[in-house]
């Protein structure tokens, strides 16, 4: 099981306009791993292993309950690819809740604390 | 008695004697009558019952415990106490799977795992032959050279070692057979590849990228518990071992020319 919907981003990125914040933090029922060129997060419940774009790693690896997606797809994904801002807001938006719904991803309007033992990328 | 594989020795407590001759004759090589055990388990002999072959086990944690359960067992484990009971009929089928689940459970927990692959061990180096059923583990055991010396032909036994103050991997024989029925070699060496299996029409060897390899490890990796310590503990293993251990793709014909690429 994969995520392969990956957003194709533009390098002519603007302030993005949002109406409301989203948080975005890793879930700690998850382990990840880089291996090569490609992250695999490994989820607890069910055993189900995915393969994260290069799209979904961004925000895995950007994923500190802190720093609000708009951010994250201005400073991390806009500088990556090549799209139109509000296109790659709008599909990282998508992912993001892709990958909650899988349990990778937490999501919330207001930043997420930390819990007491946060699971981390290992390598 | 005891039973002991890839240096994990485990007494079976059975007062039937005829159960034992059987345990005996099925682990032939991997019996002990008098070495020191790390855990022990009494057997519990039922009457026989139907149960169904397919059904799938069940193995869960509680209060520190392991359950254990299929249609022809039941088993509880306590690391703690290094104890456990399995009840089960006299039949060498059900303690086989009990301590295939007790094996994962162990190595997993240093960094090791059961592997669904054959191993050889040539030149003083071991090899893992690893697919799903039908991808050429029987066959690459049945072509194995006179100087190889085959660990299993069905699931490969996986240590990871500290040696000369190195961690290092090494795989060991195994009582688990397929389709060759052959007990493996109760002998052990460092893994030098795995080989990932795909029958084709030449004999070839390719790299395999490192996340195509944990993604195939994983999907070859016998394990059965669904608590998440141990899920993500097995996920690790494998991402350490695909980082320190080469993975190749071989394709081959089944005809002997194959062990020429190996060792």
């Amino acid at each position: 099981m994969g995520f392969n919907q990956q957003s194709t981003i533009s390098n002519s990125c603007v302030k993005l306009k949002m109406n409301k914040r989203i948080y975005l933090a890793r879930s700690p029922r998850i382990a990840a791993r880089r291996l090569g060129e490609e992250m695999l997060v490994m989820s607890g419940q069910g055993s189900t292993l995915f393969t994260l774009n290069p799209t979904a790693t961004i925000l895995w690896q950007a994923a500190d309950g802190a720093t609000p997606l708009d951010e994250i797809v201005e400073s991390r994904i806009c500088s990556e690819f090549a799209v139109q801002p509000e296109e790659a807001m709008r599909d990282a938006e998508a992912l993001a809740e892709d990958l909650a719904k899988h349990g990778i991803l937490l999501i919330s309007e207001q930043p997420i604390p930390k819990p007491a033992t946060s699971v981390q990328e290992s390598r | 008695m005891v039973i002991a594989i890839g240096g994990v020795a485990v007494r079976v407590n059975t007062g039937d004697a005829d159960f034992l001759a059987m345990l005996e004759e099925r682990y032939a090589g991997f019996v002990s009558g008098v070495a020191p055990a790390e855990f022990d388990f009494d057997v519990d002999l039922t009457a026989p019952a139907f149960a169904d072959p397919d059904a799938d086990v069940s193995v869960s944690h509680r209060a520190g415990r392991w359950f254990m359960e299929r249609g022809d067992f039941r088993a509880e484990w306590d690391p703690a106490t290094r104890r456990g009971w399995i009840r089960q009929s006299a039949n060498p089928y059900s303690i086989d799977a009990v301590l295939r689940i007790v094996h994962t459970l162990v190595l997993v927990r240093q960094g090791g795992f059961l592997l669904h692959s054959a191993s050889a061990v040539r030149n003083g180096k071991a090899f893992l032959f690893a697919g799903v059923s039908g991808a050429g583990k029987t066959t690459i055991s049945r072509l194995a050279p006179p100087d190889a010396t085959l660990l299993t032909d069905e699931i490969s036994y996986v240590r990871k070692l500290n040696v000369s103050g190195l961690d290092a991997y090494v795989a060991f024989g195994t009582p688990f057979t397929g389709e060759l029925a052959k007990l493996g070699e109760n002998i052990s060496a460092p893994l030098a590849a795995l080989y990932l299996l795909a029958q084709g029409p030449e004999n070839r060897i390719e790299p395999v990228v490192a996340a195509d390899a944990g993604r195939e490890l994983l999907a070859n990796m016998l394990f059965f518990a669904g608590d998440q310590e141990m899920v993500h503990r097995a996920f690790e293993a494998a991402c350490d071992f695909v980082d320190s251990v080469p993975v190749y793709r071989l394709t081959f014909l089944p005809d002997a020319r194959v062990w020429e690429m190996i060792g």
